[in-house]
């Protein structure tokens, strides 16, 4: 019954949407108040009929009900109740019922905070906002039911892939959901300011929280990610390039970016129409995304729904979204209204410089994800896959300069700036990091000159962090109190985000430059050396899980005298059969000990166990640097200049309106 | 001028769609195989019996004078109940199988083809998985087409289905048969 519940709710959300596609559209372009309206009851509904149907399929996750097909296929009876009710989006068809469900609520939140928004614009906004669900609910409804029944009923189900049964799961794709679909609201933006033929400093202030709703999750996800992949795949690797992360990174790339070019729309009025291109970008980047994922175009280790008919679909839903978008700005965005003018040196430009190496940045990360797929159709029996050595020669030169930029940028004035005033700003922070650089580099050797210009970068960033926190807080008079209660959360937001990327650039130098390895055959009472971490394995044991048999092997880890036990174990699922490691982390702020199980093997010694041994200097800052950028920009979006109405300015010439900060 | 840079993207993407337009049809698990049309990688195997050492396995030495099948399977794989009654079907229309019981205790084997018989000409036990990697394989089961001449000349990745080995298989063994 349940499940007829959830299949009906879905199908009148369809209604639902297609009723809120077209009439607040009509209501806006014939001023009809009734019908703009209709839009914001219509959304508000849609999020409560799919939130029901999403209840529904959660449901009979709970229930273990088998009469399911989708309960059947990914869940079993001897799987720990959290992860039955995580496998509701652990699927292909669930996920994208997670995916609606997340549009509409993004929709309910256009409509309920939508309050101060121009009404013509808020009614436009929210029809695209729908154009998209109706896609995407057509898409669940005719190609990925999830609500499907099975007979006869299997009396117990097929188990959900082990690598997903992790507390990592229940959280990591619903926040990239967020961050992914969270655009969508970006791109109805865009596309409604197109309509409207108007995009101005108010418009830009509307969007920058919306943005900011979407990057926020998208950080955390992606760090997340990241995470999940190093302790639960076992190689203890933390980004691999793979297609589907990159998939979630182009997103995040042009997301920064839409962030400070909105900033400079915000401000200044001006680059708007580079804002609404890279609006429109961010959604299409998240769908091709998902098309990736869900066709099989590219193999990889995500793919779950590998089946060419869903590809089709979503390649249409990709070509009528983007493209349409598209070719509505090449008809409107010249006629959008430049805003003020700015000098060569001036916030400003070192904002649109920040954005050009963003997307040469996108554009690499692109290429490498995409050259298979259009090598292979230049010369079909070519097979090819593009692996970090790519990425490290193209993107870190192209990442230098920017992670450079981001300091330099918020000592800029808007409008302009004067060289020489700009080199005094600059004086000491360079003299610092000049400093720093010198001692990194006669502490680890001109060996490490990579390693130590990464670290310097670290620092640079961090500092300019501070330094912005410095110049807030010491005014002409002074430090000042007062000064330091006023700093508006945005500034703090700000100063989280530029650290934390200080603190991940570090984290990522150490580990490429330090890291160390080393696999070997061991046997109880043995001792292996890796870097400075020493591993003697003490025991290993069959032991029995609550749906796994495992093979736990026990160790003892000393470094610089100080000596700690990991367990690392080998699991075989009894149901999937299966296997996954679980590796022995020894977290400590300075790096991570890493200890891995993998067969039994002959060597010429007799029978041992293959053990992996990883020393990760610095590891997990790459993490806590994802985190504070996160927090960075929940920060900004609690900035109460938000929440209080924009002004209506009229003309986007008049940059004296918006009030300085 | 300035108007050509707004139609830019728009032109950019349709260039893209056309490519990913192009990739859907395009199956990704059809890996070619970097074997194809190479000697088979050298292996000896001990066999799957309790006699000690195994009793008589399996070498490449031997993949010559006909055209022969060389099945990777496992008694763990789950795609492998479902793919024997063809390798039985095969075996019975007169074309040799042979096999090798990838990381599979040799015990494990016996039962599963004391259970669904046995339609192996000859058996192997490539306990630790070496030659498996000589050979690539990505999973179980995989089978490769051996010639003549000891050259793979196809692989199928995944189980062999009734449609498989009646449209590609049988008519490429019949052509290596016919081969000189």
């Amino acid at each position: 019954m349940l499940a007829e519940i959830g299949h009906f709710a879905l199908i009148l959300t369809l209604l639902v949407a297609i009723a809120q596609a077209v009439l607040p559209m009509l209501g806006a372009i014939r001023g009809d108040a009734a019908l703009m309206a209709f839009g914001r009851s219509a959304a508000a509904l849609q999020a409560l009929l799919i939130a029901i149907s999403f209840g529904c399929l959660m449901t009979l996750f709970g229930q273990a009900d088998f009469s399911v097909k989708l309960v059947a296929n990914h869940s079993a009876l001897s799987q720990p109740l959290a992860y039955r009710l995580a496998a509701t989006w652990g699927n292909h068809e669930g996920s994208m019922l997670l995916w609606v469900l997340v549009l509409s609520i993004y929709g309910a939140g256009i409509a309920k905070f939508g309050d101060n928004l121009r009404v013509t614009l808020q009614a436009r906004i929210l029809s695209v906002q729908a154009m998209i669900s109706v896609a995407f609910l057509a898409f669940a409804l005719f190609t990925s039911n999830p609500f499907e029944r099975l007979f006869p009923v299997p009396l117990d189900g097929a188990e959900l892939n082990p690598l997903l049964q992790d507390p990592g799961l229940v959280f990591h794709p619903p926040l990239l959901y967020l961050g992914y679909v969270g655009f969508s609201v970006t791109f109805s933006f865009a596309v409604a300011a197109l309509l409207e033929g108007r995009a101005d400093p108010a418009w830009a202030r509307w969007m920058r929280p919306w943005v900011l709703a979407a990057w926020v999750p998208l950080t955390c996800g992606i760090t997340l990610g990241s995470f999940w992949a190093y302790y639960e795949l076992g190689w203890g690797g933390w980004w691999f390039w793979d297609p589907v992360e990159n998939a979630s990174f182009m997103p995040w790339l042009i997301g920064t970016a839409l962030l400070h070019s909105a900033i400079v729309t915000e401000k200044r009025g001006s680059l708007a129409g580079w804002t609404i291109l890279l609006a429109i970008l961010a959604f299409s980047l998240s769908l091709i995304g998902t098309f990736l994922v869900r066709s099989g175009i590219l193999t990889s280790v995500h793919a779950f729904a590998v089946d060419p008919e869903r590809g089709v679909f979503i390649l249409a839903m990709i070509i009528g979204a983007t493209g349409t978008a598209l070719a509505l700005f090449a008809a409107r965005a010249p006629m959008l209204r430049s805003g003020a003018l700015f000098g060569s040196i001036s916030r400003e430009s070192g904002l649109t410089f920040n954005n050009l190496l963003l997307m040469a940045l996108t554009a690499v990360v692109f290429l490498g994800t995409f050259y298979p797929v259009i090598m292979e159709a230049v010369s079909p029996t070519n097979k090819i896959s593009v692996g970090p050595p790519y990425y490290n020669l193209v993107f870190v030169p192209l990442v230098a300069p920017l992670l450079i930029l981001v300091t330099i940028g918020p000592m800029l004035s808007w409008k302009r700036d004067d060289l020489a005033v700009l080199g005094k700003k600059l004086l000491v922070p360079v003299a610092a990091i000049a400093a720093l650089l010198a001692g990194l580099v006669l502490w680890l050797g001109t060996a490490q000159v990579v390693a130590a210009l990464g670290l310097a970068l670290g620092g640079w960033l961090v500092l300019g962090a501070v330094l912005v926190l410095v110049r807030r807080w010491w005014g002409a008079g002074g430090f000042s109190w007062r000064l330091v209660r006023t700093t508006p959360a945005a500034t703090v937001g700000l100063v989280l985000a530029h650290a934390g990327l200080g603190f991940t650039t570090a984290g990522i130098a150490t580990m490429t430059s330090f890291a160390a390895e080393k696999i070997l055959v061991m046997r109880p009472g043995e001792t292996a050396v890796a870097g400075p971490v020493s591993v003697t394995m003490l025991g290993a044991e069959e032991v029995d899980g609550a749906n796994y048999r495992a093979l736990r092997a026990r160790f003892t880890v000393s470094q610089n005298g100080n000596e700690r036990a990991l367990v690392s174990e080998r699991r075989i699922y009894t149901v999937s059969g299966s296997q996954t490691t679980e590796a022995g982390i020894g977290v400590s702020p300075l790096g991570n000990q890493y200890v891995a199980i993998g067969d039994v093997q002959q060597d010429a010694r007799g029978q041992g166990l293959v053990v992996r041994i990883y020393w990760h200097p610095l590891v997990g800052w790459i993490w806590f640097g994802g985190l504070l950028m996160a927090m960075g920009g929940a920060a900004s979006l609690a900035d109460r200049r938000f929440r209080i109405g924009a002004p209506q300015v009229r003309s986007p010439l008049a940059p004296n309106l918006v009030p300085a900060e | 001028m300035k108007r050509v840079l707004f139609i830019l993207p728009v032109i950019a993407f349709a260039g893209l769609a056309a490519f990913l337009g192009f990739g859907l049809t395009q199956d990704p698990k059809e890996l070619p195989s970097q074997l194809i049309d190479r000697p088979l990688p050298e292996f000896v195997l001990p066999g799957i019996t309790d006699a000690p050492g195994g009793g008589p396995g399996l070498a490449s030495a031997s993949f010559k004078g006909e055209p022969r099948l060389l099945n990777v399977w496992a008694s763990w794989c789950a795609a492998c109940p479902q793919e024997h009654p063809v390798l039985e079907r095969i075996a019975a229309e007169g074309f040799p199988v042979y096999g090798i019981a990838w990381k599979d205790k040799p015990e494990d084997s016996r039962a599963f083809l004391a259970r669904y018989g046995d339609p192996y000409s000859g058996m192997g036990s490539d306990f630790p998985g070496r030659t498996a990697i000589d050979l690539g394989v990505t999973g179980a089961p995989e089978t490769f087409v051996v010639d003549k001449k000891g050259r793979v000349r196809f692989k199928q990745i995944g189980p062999i289905s009734p449609e498989v080995w009646e449209g590609q298989i049988r008519p490429l063994m019949q052509k290596l048969r016919a081969e000189a």
